[in-house]
């Protein structure tokens, strides 16, 4: 009907030629529809039905319209709308509180209306999977490599014969390496499914050598399905076994890495309390809340630079705010040492127990101030996702940069301790602090300075923590135990005993994991450092001389 | 005490403050009735558990500008629990023996709940409940609110077996280390074998409250998904651990499309300390979404909004099941007449509130409610598409019919049964006469 319509205005001859041109184009096949289609199959878009949807999407695909591609991808953004007025389908784009619309067929402009005027069309994740199916075929030939290196790998999800077709074609002309690689892989992938018994035996050697969880996953299968010939059966039975056995290698080396980024998290957490509790011996229960202080500094300067700066440079928000925490924290915990701790040093059990008190009194304060609900810290664009080192091991980048992060806090917090000035006074300090104060140290503002820095760096755990997990007033509650744990562990005053410490409670812990789970895991580490402070009550790095008698 | 004469006035607030001070805040009694507030507001749970405590006093709020109830002003006797769960039981028995509340809105983990249980039984209390559960429970002293598992985690299951779910063959349940957890999966196993799923098709893991580090966990769960069947994770994981656990999902590449993740204990309100552009398609089972387009809904959001001054405030499942309590109560307490719990609690049964949800909540006498089941999507925008929802309300069961523990047991508080955990009516005689 459409077709009659479009086509009448430029003359009967023109018609017929069009005509002879869809009935011919019909006779191809049925990939190469006519884009007259195109009105047709986005207006089933805006149908209620999921079905037809779905359909409609598959058909989309097959058009290899370049309109298509822009109208699937506005609807897998959740932007394509249909128009209560018109009844038109419509892109969406937000500008200010209102929508501006353009029609979804043929581009044109359709003014700005309120939200309330359209009704989005929605997707679910069949219609996701069946839209990421279709784009995914049209965008192995994208011009970015990039996009045709995710769309080759994963084509094998896609097993179809068509498909098999597709990546032949794409490997012709392919020149990246790495994309040649993907895209074999993956052809490899779908003729293990559509292939003859040739084909299939062929494709098992090239996807021996992957270590992709998804290939050995779907080896498995062919090897244990019925129906399979017994030669391809055999062949598949190797390959699943060598895949699997390279598997188990890289989860144990993935359980290593996954250690050193919990190692990392407790050190973070625990270098803070190294210096209030170890070096100053400070049994200080308000450390957890200098790092929830941290956290929250990292969401007030977020919203800052939501509100006041232009969102381009939205991503250096975190940077900024370590310094801001490190001096808020590191404020909050000077304050604290000359109002209250400076009265209650050589006093343990009263200090504990004011501290305690402070530690709610800010959990309050904080809950009374920004409200009880978790506030939600963005990931900036480079600390979001992932890399595959290799197939079955992802290492996300969040981890990667809080494990650089501890390490460089912990070096400078060395370098500052034991080739400065300030560091050599606190060390005095720590150490005896009468002689200290009789060769002219101000042994009081040491103290506060000390105490400032322990916060301080709390302070900017607490900003790398954000990252990672909640931001809630209760944040701190959940690395005070943690934290004493590595600092007692790994032997009181001791920045190496912390960092030992630190790591080997993270390795053990994670490396149990997988056999005894998280609950059990955690007991059972739990009860092993019991037993090692019996054996050990120092700890593993313990400071030898006066000092510690003190 | 308006009309009265100044002096008059004074002379009575004088009084009365005496009396305040001297015999405790019985001296109010005539002219209020008192209702309980038992939600954490500080402790891990206060995130949730403060919101409902500000529903409750929007409640309260309305119903005393509309006039009251019974002629007199409503109020509300707030207590913090503080996360504690026995202390849940001192405040619970506070609230009933000291200040003399007619009914407590109050709990959100199953643990406090089983804490306060027997005082509410002890001393004839009467406890609205309104967090979805493992069920498993029915209690004359408690009306439940919230959903059962009938109404939440066996239909989302069920969506994701279909097609329109994917078709889900394997099953990760991952839930935090629990009672409601622990009996979800307990009923979700035996009700995924009933369906024929083997028993290697399905994982169990469970992590301890607040859980952060979730790296280990969210590996083990795409390595069970590369088995070539599709997969999708039941989470009953709780409270604060949410936030790391999608956090690390999204980190690690795992789309909804790849493996969709199924909660029952993510609402509107968590979804609001985390970036959701990455989660944009993983589920929720709910019986409310703010979504939801009816007019109560519209109203009650615009209340919400007014009561707590900041438009950018969420409602979510718990608060709308807060609402349907609240209302039934006031409700029932005109029906009969009185604030009396024995006069309330018979009034309750068949009471019926037009829901924001859409529908009409109805109170049965297991004392549970027929709600519809609502499935959805997360959006980018922190908020939910409903992908799914059932044609109409519910009826919550108490035991679930899939455990075999469970079989011939009958929650019925009227007539012969009278019981919420028995195989045969308490009244037998009475049957036989029928």
């Amino acid at each position: 009907m459409v077709r009659a319509t479009r086509t009448g205005r430029p003359g009967y001859g023109f018609f017929v030629a069009l005509l002879a041109l869809l009935i011919f184009g019909a006779t191809i096949g049925p990939h190469s529809a006519s884009a007259a289609d195109l009105p047709e199959l986005v207006k089933t878009l805006g149908s209620d039905d999921f079905s037809e949807k779905d359909g409609a999407i598959k058909a989309l695909g097959e058009l290899g319209d370049p309109r298509a591609i822009v109208v699937l991808q506005a609807l897998a953004a959740g932007q394509l709308a249909v128009v209560q007025e018109s009844q038109k389908v419509a892109i969406t784009e937000a500008t200010g509180d209102d929508l501006k619309l353009t029609d979804a067929v043929t581009g044109e402009d359709l003014g700005t209306v309120a939200e309330d005027a359209i009704d989005r069309i929605r997707v679910n994740n069949r219609l996701r999977s069946s839209i990421d199916g279709a784009m995914s075929a049209l965008q192995i030939f994208s011009k970015s490599p990039e996009q045709r290196f995710a769309a080759s790998r994963d084509a094998f999800r896609t097993a179809t014969p068509a498909m098999a077709a597709t990546l032949e074609k794409a490997l012709t002309t392919e020149t990246v390496p790495a994309v040649r690689d993907a895209m074999a892989r993956s052809l490899a992938a779908v003729r293990l499914k559509t292939g003859t018994s040739a084909e299939r035996t062929q494709a098992i050697a090239t996807l021996a050598s992957t270590t992709d969880p998804e290939i050995a996953g779907m080896l498995r299968g062919l090897a244990d399905a019925g129906d399979t010939p017994p030669d391809v059966k055999r062949a598949a039975e190797t390959a699943a076994q060598a895949i699997e056995r390279k598997l188990k290698m890289i989860s144990v080396a993935g359980n290593l890495i996954e250690g050193i980024s919990l190692g990392s998290v407790l050190l973070l957490a625990a270098i803070g309390l190294a210096i209030t509790f170890g070096l100053m011996g400070v049994i200080n229960m308000a450390h957890g809340e200098m790092i929830m202080l941290g956290a929250y500094t990292a969401y007030v300067v977020q919203e800052l630079f939501r509100a006041f700066l232009p969102p381009g440079i939205f991503g250096l928000y975190l940077i900024v705010a370590i310094p801001v925490a490190f001096l808020v924290a590191g404020a909050v915990g000077v304050a604290l040492e000359r109002c209250i701790i400076r009265f209650l040093y050589g006093r343990p059990l009263e200090t504990l127990l004011a501290t305690w008190g402070i530690s709610l009194m800010l959990q309050q304060l904080v809950r009374s101030v920004f409200g009880a609900p978790n506030k939600a810290v963005a990931n900036p664009e480079w600390m979001t996702g992932g890399f595959n080192v290799i197939g079955g091991l992802t290492v996300t980048w969040n981890r990667v940069y809080i494990i650089i992060f501890c390490f460089v806090v912990l070096a400078a917090l060395a370098v500052t301790l034991s080739r400065t000035s300030y560091g050599l006074y606190v060390r005095a300090v720590m150490q005896n602090r009468p002689i200290a104060s009789v060769m002219g140290i101000a042994t009081a503002r040491i103290d506060a300075l000390t105490f400032g820095l322990g916060s301080g760096i709390a302070g900017m755990a607490g900003v790398a923590l954000s990252q990672i997990g909640n931001v809630s007033p209760n944040l701190g509650t959940i690395y005070i135990v943690d934290s004493f744990l590595v600092v007692v562990f790994g032997g009181v005053g001791s920045l190496m005993g912390t960092l030992v410490g630190a790591m080997g409670i993270g390795i053990v812990n994670k490396l149990l994991e997988p056999f005894a789970g998280a609950i059990l895991g955690k007991i059972v580490v739990l009860v092993a450092i019991i037993l090692f402070i019996q054996k050990r009550p120092r700890g593993l790095f313990a400071l030898k001389g006066r000092s510690v008698e003190a | 005490m308006a009309k009265l004469g100044g002096r008059i006035q004074g002379l009575t607030a004088a009084s009365v403050l005496a009396a305040g001070t001297l015999f405790g805040a019985s001296a109010q009694a005539a002219d209020t009735i008192k209702i309980g507030v038992l939600h954490s507001l500080s402790g891990t749970m206060a995130i949730s558990e403060s919101t409902l405590k500000d529903t409750v006093l929007m409640m309260v709020d309305d119903l005393n500008k509309n006039g009251g109830l019974l002629g007199k002003k409503v109020e509300a006797v707030v207590v913090d629990p503080a996360s504690d769960w026995p202390l849940f039981a001192e405040k619970a028995r506070e609230l009933i023996q000291k200040d003399k509340v007619s009914v407590v809105f109050g709990c959100w983990t199953s643990v406090s709940r089983k804490s306060v249980l027997p005082v509410f039984e002890e001393l004839n209390g009467l406890l609205f409940y309104p967090v979805q559960y493992e069920g498993e429970e029915s209690s004359n002293n408690v009306f439940y609110t919230g959903a059962a598992p009938n109404q939440q985690a066996i239909p989302a299951v069920e969506y994701l077996m279909g097609k329109e779910g994917g078709e889900v063959k394997r099953w990760v349940l991952e839930g935090t280390d629990y009672v409601y957890p622990r009996t979800t999966n307990k009923i979700l196993e035996a009700f995924l074998k009933s369906k024929g799923v083997k028993a290697e098709d399905i994982k169990i893991n469970y992590t301890p409250f607040g859980f952060s580090d979730w790296q280990t966990e969210v590996a083990a769960i795409k390595r069970f998904a590369a088995a070539g069947k599709k997969t999708a994770v039941v989470s009953t994981i709780n409270g604060d651990a949410n936030v790391p656990f999608y956090k690390e999902l999204a980190n690690q590449g795992i789309k909804a499309t790849d493996i969709p993740v199924v909660a029952f204990s993510v609402g509107e309100e968590e979804l609001a300390g985390i970036d959701t552009k990455n989660l944009l398609g993983h589920l929720a089972a709910w019986n409310y979404f703010q979504s939801v387009k009816s007019p109560v809904n519209t109203a009650f959001i615009n209340e919400w909004h007014s009561f707590i001054k900041n438009d950018k405030r969420v409602t979510n499942d718990p608060m709308e099941a807060t609402y349907i309590g609240f209302k039934m109560w006031t409700q029932a307490v005109r029906q009969a007449g009185t604030a009396d719990v024995d006069a309330v609690r018979q009034a309750m049964y068949g009471q019926k509130v037009k829901t924001p949800s859409g529908f009409t909540a109805v109170m049965n006498t297991n004392h549970h409610l027929s709600k519809p089941v609502m499935i959805g999507e997360i959006q980018a925008n922190g908020q939910f598409d409903i992908v799914w929802q059932t044609k109409g309300p519910i009826k919550a069961d108490a035991w679930s019919p899939f455990l075999p523990e469970d079989k011939g047991k009958i929650a019925d508080w009227t007539y012969p049964w009278v019981c919420g955990n028995c195989t045969a009516p308490k009244f037998k005689e009475a049957a036989l006469a029928n």
